[in-house]
């Protein structure tokens, strides 16, 4: 069945600084679909979602959010972004409550909060399993309860499309379960999820489609590799060396 | 006595700009300590010393100068940040410094300008805030206070967060602005009372006394307001019956709040984490239990 496309990336390239970080990607995301977008370090794919929602500036293709080109695409309201992030904290204490928040101000434009907006922070704030919390600092949780206050934060908005940029980097496997869990009641409500992963893990059963990322271009898109890790990846680079113990380090400058 | 204080109209002037300061420099300094930008406050106010110069070459008011000057030292340091950020730090020192060498410039060249002038600016002097610095101040300080509690939510989510919060919609740029025009307005509003080198301090120690004993954003701001304002009527009232400068004043009083904050929130977030803790959570070594002889394997 084919529906319509929530994101859609065509040739699209980027750079950061003089280095080329997208070299001509496309990449479509229809609706209910739960795609993982999976590389090394520095195959571009954090900035593949970051150009989606317009953080980085492109040099080159196009791209449309829910169709309407990015450049004139105006209803946030309908993306949950969670950027990547090891804490919610800032230089000032704040609570769950008032972090989740901020993540409603995308349909409370003017920042005057109704019932219904206050309803629906609570909703997020329960939905990752943080209800009786809601008036503790973040300051005072778990590296894995930062990133369910981030993914709180995005839900809060009720979007139709959630964009996560490595939710699980830092998070213990409670909190893996938990978030695994939060995605799965967003996917059966109908939600569309893009979400940048180091590998699967407990969100492998989830994922529907899996975007291989290397060196800026896509070089795998279908089904998700099965439970092998990340390094049976097709495209995965070795890329740390094996020092054996018995060899001796060969600096190059006695030779 | 008290009495007394309060007919001098010079101490009238200076009681009410004080409660005005004490209530917008921490109303504003919370969003720049949000941020992680706690010293902008100081670096604006060296930029307005250029106005202040300016001023007094032109023998225009430094007040106004002084704010204008600031306003366009931090719409430039805001674009550095925003567009240049590898030169982000060194491009704001150069704004600070030319700022200040700037201004002492600009005071030696004019004829009125002198260093008694200059003190009372760097150093703040209640007893000369006019009548019409007194309007000024009420006027300005509405504008912070108007801002920085109408707009709370869209300035918290910014400065908690400002990918996050582009990727809501909100005019990030436009309010990273507000915030810095509305931080050089509170600095050149602050300047008679505590003067230029020392409105950051003002800015910034409230809140961070604020924040030793609360765990919301919302007490922070309220907590940082009452004790700002506590430190500047403190502050004057005591430079009035003491020969004592104010600035100095009020900046140690806010200081020996946060000192008098932290010895309290220390035993407290200590007893709050013993409330937390579970019998569970208490740690204990798992010994594990005494091998059998059968395990030992013999040759």
């Amino acid at each position: 069945m084919e529906t319509e496309p929530v994101i859609s990336l065509r040739a699209v390239t980027a750079t950061l600084g003089s280095r080329p970080v997208l070299r001509g990607i496309d990449l479509t995301v229809r609706r209910g679909e739960v795609v993982a977008l999976l590389g090394a370090n520095g195959s571009g794919k954090s900035t593949a979602v970051r150009a989606a929602i317009g953080q980085v500036p492109l040099t080159g293709g196009e791209i449309e959010l829910f169709g309407t080109p990015r450049a004139r695409f105006r209803s946030w309201s309908r993306i949950g972004y969670v950027p990547q992030r090891t804490t919610a904290a800032g230089g000032v204490p704040a609570t769950i409550r008032e972090i989740v928040a901020s993540g409603r101000l995308s349909r409370a434009k003017l920042g005057i909060l109704t019932r219904a907006d206050r309803a629906a922070i609570t909703r997020a704030i329960e939905t990752v399993g943080l209800g009786d919390r809601a008036g503790d600092s973040v300051n005072a949780l778990s590296g894995g309860q930062h990133q369910r206050v981030l993914i709180a934060r995005a839900l809060a908005s009720e979007p139709e499309l959630l964009i996560m940029d490595e939710p699980m980097a830092g998070v213990d496997l409670a909190s893996q379960e938990i978030l695994a869990e939060t995605l799965r009641a967003q996917v059966a409500g109908g939600a569309t999820v893009l979400l940048v992963l180091h590998e699967l893990g407990a969100l492998e059963p989830l994922i529907d489609r899996a975007v291989v990322l290397r060196d800026g271009c896509v070089t795998h898109d279908g089904p998700p590799p099965q439970s092998l890790g990340q390094h049976a990846l097709p495209g995965h680079d070795h890329v740390h060396p094996h020092t054996s113990s018995t060899e001796p380090i060969r600096t190059g400058l006695l030779t | 006595m008290i009495t007394e204080m309060l007919q001098a109209p010079f101490m009238q002037r200076a009681l009410i700009a004080a409660v005005l300061v004490g209530i917008t420099a921490p109303a504003i300094g919370i969003y720049l300590v949000q941020r992680r930008q706690a010293l902008m406050g100081d670096g604006i106010g060296h930029i307005a010393m250029t106005g202040v110069g300016l001023g007094f070459l032109l023998n225009t008011s430094p007040v106004w100068m002084a704010m204008a000057v600031a306003i366009v030292g931090v719409v430039a340091m805001e674009l550095v940040r925003s567009y240049g950020k590898m030169l982000g730090d060194l491009a704001l020192a150069m704004l600070f410094y030319g700022g200040m060498a700037g201004g002492l410039m600009l005071m030696s060249l004019s004829a009125t300008g002198t260093n008694a002038n200059l003190l009372s600016y760097l150093f703040g002097s209640l007893s000369t805030v006019s009548n019409a610095d007194v309007t000024a101040i009420v006027v300005l300080a509405a504008l912070v206070i108007l801002v920085t509690v109408g707009l709370r939510r869209q300035l918290f989510a910014v400065s908690q967060d400002e990918e996050f919060a582009r990727v809501t919609g909100l005019p990030v740029r436009a309010l990273n602005l507000l915030i810095a025009i509305t931080a050089a307005v509170t600095v050149t509003v602050a300047m008679r009372v505590v003067g230029l080198l020392l409105v950051s301090a003002l800015m910034v120690v409230p809140v961070a006394a604020a924040q030793q004993i609360s765990k919301s954003f919302a007490v922070t701001f309220t907590l940082a307001v009452v004790i700002g304002t506590s430190v500047t009527l403190a502050g004057t009232v005591t430079s009035y019956y003491q020969d004592v400068p104010p600035g100095a004043t009020i900046v140690l009083g806010a200081i020996a709040v946060f000192i008098v904050l932290t010895a309290i929130a220390t035993p407290l977030a200590r007893r709050r984490a013993r409330a937390v803790e579970t019998p569970e959570a208490s740690c204990a070594l798992e010994v594990p239990s005494a091998r059998t002889p059968g395990d030992s394997v013999k040759a």
